[in-house]
């Protein structure tokens, strides 16, 4: 018995010397690698959103195996995913709720980010990774929308690549370059399908550096206070295990959706088949895009209109010299705190106004909303680290000066 | 001294029932991750419509004795051909010949006159010459595969080459004289 | 711990509160409430009503509205044996071909045909509807906000145009679609259909019917889906629990320090 286990140790040293595998991983993400002991519950996102990139992945090229990237077969190919491949319906409809869930668990993941000030030094690399990671997210899932060949499919591909339309000059010849002809049609759906498949490996590799840009710093914690060495548990088993806990949590909230409300996430009209001579009376993109899409609407000039969308997002890259305050965590800056929370709120009813006819007082208010979501990063964010004082930082995560943090 | 063993003691309980709880996590959650990869795999079996769809029916009216047709059935090629009177009594004598799959013309051939084969040679699947006019029909007058030159008789048992088995017959029956359903 | 998971369930309540918003602000009649009996946890369809309804398509709404996604093999799943499926397929022609002189020809439908389309082509379907194209109904009850809630009203919402309301002609005023005027005729009204179990064929109780099966035809493994997410979710829960334990033994041992 011993001297099996003895030679099986041998084995796997021996393929230790040559692949260190083994030891890669406990370094990146096993008893090798301190963690701030004091992470809490929002800490887990990160884990779900890797955990929700591979159940896409895995569901998605068992979907593609059965789907068909052509304008007159892509609708019955999807229908009959549903009703004649074997679990077709469960693995669809686990892949079409997952980009929700995927886009929930990271927009937690941001707002934790900008919460805890994790994008400050010297960690902006890693929020830069993060957001990369965002923007192909968003690129995949668009043109995951477009595949089903629905009419919200056809007319939100028409309407999102038309985006490109108001660069001057060479807008026209851009949107009939991304169409391959003049307008939405098959070549659009092939080459969709063809980039829909490829960017999440692409995702992947960017997550690798993500990780990897997180494991020079570490991680940061509620604190927002550099951990010291003492301060630090191995990420095996403690944080694994709480991951995998969050990841039971998740995973109900997941399955009810799945098994309960498939649809209630998604359009009606996208159960209709793509009709380019027929418009749906109100478009709407899927709810992740809705802040975004209130703000391209809010402003009445085209290119400004595109402009201020993309920049919106695009702001987040400059987002650590724009809040240069010293301290991370908003638990000691009450102001910013109160700000965060008002941003917050900005975002969620610029996604309500997104979701409604541009008319009325949702156009005003997605206009105040735009102005908000500038003003929060142009001129609050640069003010507050001017102007705010924070509380007292403790000493160390061991030892809080004022009451305890949770 | 006995306060040190009684705080050994609960400690190593404690340890027992984490070791448990990690167990059974460990387990359920391995069962669950293979409840999961099962409807995954199990997807790419034949869906309901390709199962539904296995039957196929045709004609036999226009097939002219020593001529054949092949029809589709399951996306493979089905061989029906209209035999000779010669070619019946050779395939009946072969009968007690050394076959390597042995089995009686009788039961492979319904009616005598045609022969009803799924062309798919058992050796690695490639589809037998002979159907054509002017095709080799190999040394034993029925079916030729050129890819590794296995030889089919005129019932098509195989007689030569490194196929293992003679040409399948599908599952069919004269829904008429001259109608036939496969499958 | 509690703070987080308020916070938790109010981020995974927010977004769907946000995109079930009504995408229709413009003047629009909320369908009368049904409580229907495939909804629910382990909500099932009542198979008897599944094969009124399909009668109820097969008499009424068949000679204009096609079932594209619909085979006869599926009928298997509201009922129908094996061979009363080939029975009914058998009533229906369906073109097949060409043969071996290039023809198309007619056959008895077979259980792996479709249900065949009313029309040969969209125009033709226009053509014999005044313009109008009837809709595929295959997936009406998911392609519509509140389906089933949706279709039913529509079936039942024929009224007389109020005064005043300018009905174009060979319209209908309904109170249920969107701008009330709709090509369809009212199609039901009491004992339009004679069933052949039995039931009483109330105008509600059609509309009933056919808006059940219909919700069959666009979700048909809603059973199954409802029968595999409770042992699903009893296993999730089981693993959680589990996790939840071993976690907090794991991390007491810190908190002696």
């Amino acid at each position: 018995m011993s001297t099996e286990k003895s030679r099986l140790m041998k084995a796997w040293e021996w393929h230790e010397q040559r692949l260190p595998i083994g030891h890669f991983l406990d370094h990146s993400l096993g008893s090798k690698y301190p963690a701030p002991k004091n992470l809490n519950y929002w800490w887990n996102f990160g884990s779900l959103a890797l955990f929700m990139l591979v159940t896409m992945i895995i569901t998605g090229v068992f979907l593609a195996m059965n789907y068909t990237a052509h304008v007159t077969l892509a609708f019955s190919s999807v229908e009959r995913i549903m009703r004649d491949v074997n679990n077709g319906w469960l693995i669809r409809y686990m892949h079409a709720n997952g980009a929700s869930f995927f886009f929930i668990v990271v927009y937690i993941h941001i707002f934790r980010g900008l919460y805890y000030g994790s994008y400050k030094p010297p960690r902006e690399v890693l929020w830069w990774m993060g957001v990369v990671i965002y923007l192909l997210m968003m690129a995949t899932a668009f043109m995951g929308y477009v595949l089903p060949w629905g009419q919200m499919s056809f007319w939100g591909a028409t309407v999102i690549t038309n985006l490109f339309s108001a660069i001057p000059a060479v807008g026209d010849a851009i949107v009939t370059l991304l169409w391959g002809g003049f307008s939405v049609d098959n070549p659009t759906l092939n080459r969709f399908f063809a980039l829909h498949y490829l960017l999440p490996f692409v995702i992947v590799g960017v997550v690798f550096i993500h990780i990897w840009a997180l494991h020079i710093p570490g991680s940061n914690n509620p604190l927002g206070i550099d951990a010291a060495p003492a301060d630090k548990i191995p990420f095996f088993p403690y944080y694994v295990a709480k991951d995998v806990f969050g990841l039971g949590v998740f995973l109900m909230a997941y399955f009810a959706v799945v098994f309960w409300l498939p649809n209630a996430m998604g359009h009606p009209l996208n159960y209709v088949p793509a009709n380019p001579m027929v418009t749906p009376p109100h478009i709407v993109p899927e709810w992740y895009y809705l802040p975004f899409y209130a703000i391209l609407r809010a402003i009445p000039d085209k290119l400004l209109g595109v402009v201020a969308m993309f920049g919106s997002i695009l702001i987040l890259f400059v987002l650590p010299w724009l809040d240069r305050h010293p301290v991370r965590s908003a638990t000691f800056r009450p102001i910013f705190k109160i700000f965060f929370w008002i941003f917050l709120a900005n975002a969620v009813l610029l996604g309500y106004c997104g979701s409604q006819a541009a008319e009325g007082w949702p156009l005003i208010a997605s206009r105040i909303g735009t102005f908000w979501y500038f003003f929060h990063f142009i001129v609050l964010l640069p003010l507050l680290s001017w102007i705010e004082t924070p509380k007292p930082l403790p000493a160390s995560i061991s030892q809080p000066v004022l009451s305890p943090a949770e | 001294m006995a306060n040190t063993a009684h705080a050994h003691a609960a400690a190593a309980q404690g340890e027992t029932r984490r070791d448990f709880l990690l167990h059974s996590t460990v387990a359920v959650g391995a069962v669950g991750t293979a409840m999961m990869v099962w409807p995954l795999i199990n997807s790419m079996n034949p869906a309901a419509d390709t199962l539904a769809l296995a039957s196929t029916e045709f004609s036999i009216a226009g097939v002219a004795e020593g001529s054949g047709i092949t029809v589709v059935w399951r996306g493979k090629p089905v061989f029906v051909r209209h035999r000779t009177a010669a070619e019946i009594e050779q395939a009946k004598k072969d009968d007690t010949a050394d076959l390597r799959d042995p089995a009686t013309d009788a039961k492979r051939a319904q009616k005598p006159a045609y022969l009803i084969l799924v062309g798919v040679c058992t050796h690695l699947g490639c589809i037998p010459l002979g159907m054509k006019t002017g095709e080799p029909r190999g040394d034993f007058g029925g079916f030729f595969c050129p890819c590794h030159g296995s030889h089919y008789d005129t019932s098509g048992r195989i007689r030569k080459g490194p196929a293992p088995l003679n040409l399948a017959v599908p599952p069919y029956q004269y829904i008429s004289d001259t109608t036939v359903r496969v499958g | 711990m509690r703070k987080f998971l308020l916070a938790a369930a109010a981020a995974f309540i927010l977004p769907t509160l946000v995109s079930g918003a009504p995408a229709f602000a413009a003047e629009e009649v909320k369908p009368m409430h049904r409580e229907w009996n495939f909804n629910g946890l382990l909500g099932k369809f009542d198979k008897q009503q599944l094969q009124r309804g399909f009668q109820v398509y097969k008499e009424v709404c068949a000679s204009c509205h096609s079932l594209n996604f619909i085979s006869f093999r599926n009928l298997e799943s509201i009922g129908y044996s094996e061979d009363q499926v080939k029975v009914i397929a058998a009533e229906y022609q369906i073109t097949d071909g060409p043969d071996e002189n290039g023809d198309m020809f007619q056959r008895p439908g077979r259980p792996s045909d479709h249900i065949p389309h009313p029309f040969a082509n969209d125009q033709l379907a226009r053509a014999s509807n005044g313009g109008a194209l009837p809709p595929d109904l295959s997936l009406m009850t998911k392609a519509r906000e509140d389906g089933p809630n949706y279709v039913y009203s529509l079936m039942l919402g024929y009224k007389d145009a109020p005064n005043g309301f300018e009905l174009n002609p060979g319209m209908s005023y309904n109170e249920f679609f969107p701008g009330h005027q709709i090509a369809m005729p009212q199609q039901i009204t009491d004992d339009r259909v004679t069933y052949a179990d039995g039931t009483k064929a109330s105008a509600d109780q059609i509309a009933q019917d056919v808006v059940a099966f219909l919700h069959w035809a666009a979700e048909p493994k809603l059973e199954v889906r409802h029968a595999t997410g409770i042992r699903v979710m009893l296993f999730a829960f089981l693993f959680t629990v589990l996790a939840y334990f071993y976690k907090r033994r794991l991390w007491a041992r810190l908190e002696k320090h």
